[in-house]
């Protein structure tokens, strides 16, 4: 798993912008963190608690919001929750579909004093 | 270290050497001095479902030297000390902006980058020594080697006469754009070469990097289970190519090659699927074609040199 490098860029950017913002500390981080993703949130969190230690960011509250698959199917464009990539499109069974929803892996916002 | 997922931060060595300024976290960035602010502040109202007026002031940053970017914008509603910084941001941003400068560095010189993944053990070093060795004198060729320790597969690969360079990952379960940069400086690739990047062995991790590669080849051999497409969806949802290596194997098992190929393209469809046997020498011929092909492509990209 590759949860420590990620962590890693959340509190890079986590600690860069509450700087850029003059901030003492941080007290939340809200991810989004797409069903789709390669990303294990239990361990995302917990590297988090690891490598935030010695921060601005230690200490602060992880908030992980989840973004559901989805996908547009390349036979009868229509688009469709998606639970595994694997999935066929639900409307047609055809597996020529794109994912357009749930592979998001971004910091949102923080909350910072 | 993360006793979760056994990744390290900041072990990294190339041949040996450590990567400076490499996931190091808890010392001092660059950050708040010495930067180029072309920002401009304006403010703007919400009226809430409730009624209340909430009055956010925006502020955009751009550091124009070095490869931050940052567009903060500040919520003045949350009341007494703290305060709301929305961020936006890629987790990833930062491997992605170094993976577009590789990229863009090897499309300019012509530089045919295949990033090759697999699990341990489906025989990745050794196909790529046997590659190196047929086709030694077609085109010049270059590897990096990514494992967590050793240079015992950079030492196997220089045996081919091949130029290769060894990053070891520590801890750390993949390699990132930033590692290939630095890599890919050392070895000083040539314009036109071909260069195989091995990843470290793994179905996981390195999917989730861009490296600024041209392909991804993912290499599964026949003694693995045919559900593995399924059960690490990630790696070959991006695949551009599938080896499916050691098939003079396939009498001996009861590998269902068909199933295989029909559970990749279920997260990847039209997904080439090439079979070899790096020790038998079956179906190389088609993967050294599929490489001259993919070079020719690259090349046709190149920047012509100024005379």
């Amino acid at each position: 798993m590759h949860e420590m490098a990620l962590a890693q860029g959340v509190v890079d950017i986590a600690v860069e912008q509450a700087r850029a913002n003059n901030a003492a500390g941080i007290r939340l981080v809200r991810l989004e963190i797409g069903a789709l993703s390669h990303v294990e949130p239990r361990a995302l969190s917990f590297c988090f608690d690891a490598v935030s230690r010695g921060t601005l960011a230690e200490g602060a509250v992880l908030e992980i919001d989840r973004p559901q698959g989805s996908a547009t199917c390349l036979m009868c464009v229509k688009t469709f929750p998606l639970a595994n990539r694997y999935d066929p499109c639900p409307h047609c069974g055809s597996h020529q579909v794109v994912v357009v929803g749930g592979e998001e892996m971004r910091v949102k916002e923080l909350e910072v004093v | 270290m993360c006793g979760v997922c056994g990744c390290g931060a900041g072990e990294t060595r190339i041949d040996g050497k450590p990567l400076d300024g490499h996931h190091h976290h808890d010392h001092d960035h660059h950050h708040g001095h010495d930067h180029h602010h072309h920002g401009h502040d304006h403010t703007h109202e919400h009226v809430m479902p409730d009624g209340t007026v909430v009055r956010h002031s925006h502020h955009d940053h751009h550091h124009h030297d070095h490869h931050h970017d940052h567009h903060a914008h500040h919520h003045d509603h949350t009341g007494g000390s703290a305060r709301l910084v929305a961020v936006e941001q890629d987790i990833l941003a930062k491997n992605d902006r170094f993976a577009t400068v590789n990229r863009r560095l090897f499309e300019a010189t012509g530089v045919l980058v295949l990033n090759l993944m697999s699990s341990p053990g489906s025989g990745k070093t050794t196909l790529l020594a046997r590659t190196l060795t047929d086709l030694k004198g077609r085109f010049p060729a270059a590897v990096i080697e990514g494992d967590q320790q050793t240079s015992l597969d950079a030492e196997r690969i220089r045996a081919t006469g091949a130029p290769a360079i060894q990053v070891n990952t520590g801890k750390g379960c993949h390699l990132d754009a930033q590692m290939v940069t630095q890599a890919v400086a050392e070895l000083h690739v040539r314009p036109g070469t071909v260069l195989f990047v091995e990843n470290v062995g793994n179905l996981v991790c390195p999917a989730g990097f861009d490296l600024g590669e041209t392909a991804r080849v993912v290499v599964i051999s026949v003694t693995e289970g045919e559900d593995k497409p399924l059960k690490y969806p990630n790696m070959f949802a991006g695949a551009d190519l599938l080896l499916v290596n050691k098939v003079d194997l396939l009498p001996h098992l009861s590998f269902d090659l068909d199933a295989l190929v029909a559970n990749a393209r279920k997260v990847r469809p039209h997904l080439e699927v090439i079979e070899v046997s790096a020790t038998s020498g079956l179906g190389l011929a088609r993967w050294y074609e599929w490489v001259e092909a993919a070079r020719a492509r690259q090349a046709a990209h190149a920047l012509q040199p100024t005379p």
